[in-house]
């Protein structure tokens, strides 16, 4: 028999703070493989955020550099402009891009800004305890907001990726989730195909990512995955939000 | 290389910096700081650099922590409400240990202000308006000429110290037009072997001021301390000013010293003994010169353009000799010459005997 | 024992978060009787029909699954 599956190069051999059953520590896994993969270790650097992923640098083994809350998109704009052949992506959660963080994402995408974003949506400030986050749906609770989230208390969420597809500067913007082996499977080429949108010059990628969050959803990760079939997918429908890219697009790879 | 020209404040720096090897600028419009930004969009991409006009102050320094960790000279500028908005950027900066240059080119404050030229961010810009033990060079230029000379040096200190740097002029400095030599243009930039260009040949590396262990932290604060104490014991700047028979000494920095300088002309003239100690390095600040100035003088006048931030760090390095007298204008109000000598006449006539 | 396929888990990476117990075609996982150092129950491979497929160590967060296929 041979080996067909073990740790990627590229993920470093070291236990992860994440909660059991977290999407983030998929991604990374995920990343790592496509790193591997695409021949892109030598120029990639990472831009880590503030948020449950702050340590993201513990476990790629590739440049990685921390960026203050919600600048991710900003210091990847710096790093890129610095280093163009680089593969230069930031690493984000829901709080991150989308609220102290919408600005500099917003005008990173204006800008066409050959970066690429990894969106880690859980709907819910995971690190600091399980606070409301923009993409909290109505009627979810959250330390914050206690009674469930109300349209005209707090607001509805916000569908940042869509806002991001409306702008020419974005290139391609796919939403996806990691609740399931066929969810998995297409992140990871969501986020091939975004690496490639960046190679390729195209312009500015993000693929969003609906992830697990059980220990502040108050959910086993099984029905953490549920949750994300049931209700998230409803609100932030996975698929191809926008694609402007030009040249052919990489097939699918097993 | 001797050749002079005639520029304002804002587009020497802006050539300064670029003859030093900075080739990304990142900033924001803000008055009165505007045409630097305008002169770096226009030029550098001339020499190969890149020009951002960024959202935000905000998005401006992180944008020149990416640029730095890479090993690039990069800088932002702004004028006080937006350098508000930079401190967080400083903070991480001086945490992560990166290079970088900020240009403050001061206006009246505080909230909106006013688009005049004032002193007012002294406190943030030595005191650190950011959180942490940090501390940040900051260098006052008094004349257009040396905006320029303090502005290309600021990069060779950021880079030698890994640290940020802040250049403090404020709007009259900005905007006024005086003839300027600029240096050749850097020739080599220094050797970095800390930056992050993709682990090619080398293990990985990540750069961060997180440090959640906090015996980890506490050694960390403690190295940047030292590298502090090893900058105040090598880059302390100051210019003295007829101060060898003075009874009576101004203490005052930027363009309240240039005033400062023409007043005392004025004093000295009908037999007035006035001298000036102008701070060029804020900090780190020149405390020993005033300490050593008291031995021999008794009375300090501290002039400034805000409502009383140097005199604080005046008071401490006197420890209690002398005696100290504030003249202050706040809001962006540029007394002249004349008006200030009236000042340390009459202060003058009434602390000494003739 | 199968011999198209086997699985090895570390199981002091694993914090018994069930996805592969749930995605097992086979079902040839489950949870160990005795606790990790970490106090998580880890899962535990049977030993059944296992076919090399590679889901579990494809939804496992902590990459604690090692696969192999004839």
């Amino acid at each position: 028999m041979k080996k067909v599956f073990s740790r990627p190069r590229y993920l470093k051999p070291v236990a992860n703070h994440y909660c059991p059953g977290c999407g983030h520590s998929l991604v990374h896994r995920l990343i790592c493989e496509l790193v591997e993969e695409m021949k892109v270790a030598e120029r990639v650097v990472c831009v880590a955020p503030a948020g449950c992923a702050v340590l993201a640098y513990f476990y790629f083994d590739f440049d990685t550099v921390e960026a203050a809350h919600g600048r991710g998109a900003a210091v990847a704009t710096g790093i890129k402009r610095a280093l163009p052949e680089a593969l230069v992506f930031s690493y984000q959660g829901d709080g991150d891009l989308a609220a102290i963080g919408t600005a500099e994402t917003i005008h990173a995408a204006s800008r066409g800004e050959r970066i690429t974003v990894i969106f880690i949506n859980n709907g819910i400030y995971g690190m600091t305890g399980g606070q409301m986050a923009p993409t909290t749906l109505l009627g979810m609770k959250a330390t914050t907001a206690p009674e469930g989230r109300s349209e005209r208390r707090e607001g509805f969420p916000l569908d940042i990726s869509h806002l991001l597809a409306e702008i020419p500067g974005s290139a391609y913007i796919v939403r996806t989730a990691v609740n399931s082996p066929k969810g998995i499977r297409q992140t990871k080429q969501a986020i091939r195909e975004a690496f490639q949108c960046q190679l390729d010059d195209e312009g500015f990628s993000l693929v969003e990512v609906l992830s697990m969050c059980p220990t502040n959803w108050k959910l086993d990760p099984n029905q953490a995955c549920a949750f994300i079939d049931e209700k998230m997918s409803q609100y932030f429908k996975p698929g191809v939000l926008v694609d402007r890219r030009k040249k052919k697009k990489p097939g699918p790879e097993e | 290389m001797s050749e002079k020209f005639l520029m304002n404040g804002n587009h020497a720096l802006a050539e300064a910096a670029i003859r030093a090897g900075c080739r990304f600028y990142f900033g924001y419009p803000i008055t009165p700081q505007n045409e630097v930004p305008e002169y770096m969009a226009e030029n550098l991409p001339k020499v190969g650099g890149t020009f951002i006009q960024a959202e935000s102050e905000i998005a401006s320094i992180s944008m020149v922590l990416g640029a730095a960790v890479t090993g690039a000279r990069a800088m932002t500028s702004s004028s006080s409400p937006g350098i508000s908005l930079k401190q967080e950027g400083l903070s991480f900066l001086a945490g992560q240990e990166l290079p970088a240059v900020v240009v403050n080119v001061m206006r009246g404050g505080p909230g909106l202000g006013n688009i005049a030229g004032s002193q007012a961010d002294y406190h943030q810009a030595v005191r650190g308006g950011g959180h942490g033990d940090y501390k940040v060079m900051v260098l006052a230029p008094a004349s257009v000429q040396e905006l320029a000379d303090l502005t290309y040096l600021a990069f060779d200190l950021a880079d030698r110290y890994r640290n940020p740097v802040m250049v403090l002029a404020d709007g009259m400095l900005g905007q006024m037009m005086e003839p300027v030599v600029f240096p050749e243009p850097i020739a080599r930039l220094p050797e970095k072997d800390w930056t992050l260009r993709g682990a090619k040949g080398r293990p990985s590396r990540f750069s961060r001021s997180l440090i959640l262990d906090t015996k980890l932290m506490e050694e960390h604060n403690w190295k940047l301390q030292r590298k502090y104490q090893r900058i105040a014991q090598k880059e302390i700047r100051f210019e003295t000013f007829q101060l060898e028979d003075a009874k009576l000494a101004v203490v005052a920095f930027g363009t309240a010293a240039r005033i400062a300088k023409g007043a005392i002309n004025r004093v000295r003239k009908e037999g007035l003994q006035v001298g000036l100690i102008r701070p060029i390095t804020l900090w780190p600040y020149p405390a020993e010169v005033i300490r050593k100035a008291a031995a021999r003088i008794k009375e300090f006048l501290v002039f400034e353009l805000n409502a009383g931030q140097m005199i604080e760090d005046v008071s401490l390095a006197l420890q209690g000799q002398g005696e100290l007298f504030f003249y202050g204008r706040p809001g962006g109000p540029i007394p002249t010459p004349v008006e200030v000598a009236k000042i340390i006449a009459s202060r003058y006539y009434q602390r000494i005997r003739k | 024992m199968s011999t198209k396929g086997k699985i090895e888990i570390d199981a002091e990476l694993c914090k018994s978060c069930g996805y592969c117990l749930k995605h097992c075609p086979q079902s040839c996982i489950h949870l160990a009787s005795r606790y990790n150092l970490k106090g998580y129950y880890p899962a535990e491979f049977s030993g059944g029909e296992c076919t090399g497929c590679a889901v579990c160590a494809l939804v496992c967060p902590e990459t604690a699954i090692e696969v192999w296929r004839a």
